[in-house]
């Protein structure tokens, strides 16, 4: 059947098993892109013409926002595959996905602003970009304390799924925020469909950083998941194995 | 060195955001192991509680 592994996914034994031999093959991938991304970004990258170095906070800012948008997108489909199948191992997907989120959606938001104050001339403004971007940490925050506020971990999920799902669309504002109206950030540089507007040299250690990021929420999200499966199973003999094996 | 540190002038912006995105990637590792083995022990101290139980009805 063709639906077996979906069935499988669903399992949570054979998650909680997968995730651990998944693990090391997004964690080692990562630390090389990133420390590679690093290199390239800090060393070998020309200085912007414009921006002199300053520009190098880009390779820490965008793959920090690129991961606020992603880890969220990821949050709200295993959380809509979680109330429409009833699916535990989506839900603890969901719940795994959150802290993550919240800590880089933080991040982009605190390297932007050191960004914008040589740049712009200012650490903070009410522009779209940066106040979508505020609401999404917004967002991860009350998801987490929604889930933290219910005792019952089936209500907890089946609530705090609704609030990821409903909040899904600031994901599009956000990103379209710098192309609908006048914004003080700039437009996508890389995420395009033109040629990105970028030499090589300064555009593949991005890309590492992307990936490298990219990698590393995979690596986190499967160390988180395991913790969330067994958090959800009681009496289930497989947990022996799991804990003692 | 000096010049490269000094990152143009852009120093007090470029390293304080590279430093906060490495603690938080830190701590994520950190909070992501701890969280797993927070699990590990809940999940080691029901079965404990189960074999005890099945002890006294038995």
């Amino acid at each position: 059947m063709a639906w077996t592994w979906f069935h499988r996914l669903a399992s949570p034994p054979h998650v909680y098993a997968l995730a651990a031999r998944l693990t090391p093959w997004f964690a080692w991938p990562a630390a090389v892109c990133i420390v590679a991304g690093l290199y390239g970004g800090l060393v070998l990258a020309p200085p912007d013409y414009q921006q002199g170095d300053g520009f190098r906070i880009m390779y820490v800012h965008v793959p920090s926002a690129w991961m606020s948008l992603m880890v969220y997108t990821t949050m709200a489909v295993a959380a809509a595959i979680g109330l429409i199948w009833r699916m535990k191992v989506a839900h603890a997907v969901a719940a795994s996905c959150a802290p993550i989120g919240a800590s880089f959606t933080f991040v982009a938001l605190v390297t932007g602003s050191l960004w914008g104050e040589p740049m712009w001339g200012t650490y903070w403004e009410w522009d779209p970009r940066l106040t979508s971007e505020l609401i999404l940490l917004f967002l991860y925050l009350g998801y987490i304390g929604l889930r933290a506020g219910i005792e019952d971990p089936q209500r907890a999920d089946r609530a705090s799924a609704l609030l990821a799902v409903v909040g899904i669309v600031n994901v599009p504002i956000i990103h379209y925020s710098v192309v609908w109206r006048n914004s003080l950030h700039q437009a996508p540089s890389v995420m395009r469909l033109a040629k990105p507007a970028m030499p090589l040299s300064m555009l593949t250690p991005l890309l590492l950083m992307l990936l490298g990021f990219t990698l590393l929420f995979g690596a986190l999200l499967l160390v988180r998941l395991r913790g969330e499966v067994l958090a959800r199973e009681r009496t289930a003999s497989w947990i022996r194995e799991a804990v003692e094996g | 060195m000096k010049e490269f540190l000094d990152m143009g002038g852009y120093a007090a912006f470029v390293w304080p955001a590279y430093l906060i995105t490495f603690a938080v990637v830190g701590l994520n590792i950190a909070w992501a192991r701890r969280a797993l083995a927070r699990s590990q022990r809940d999940a080691r101290r029901r079965l404990q509680t189960q074999v005890q139980l099945r002890k006294e009805a038995a």
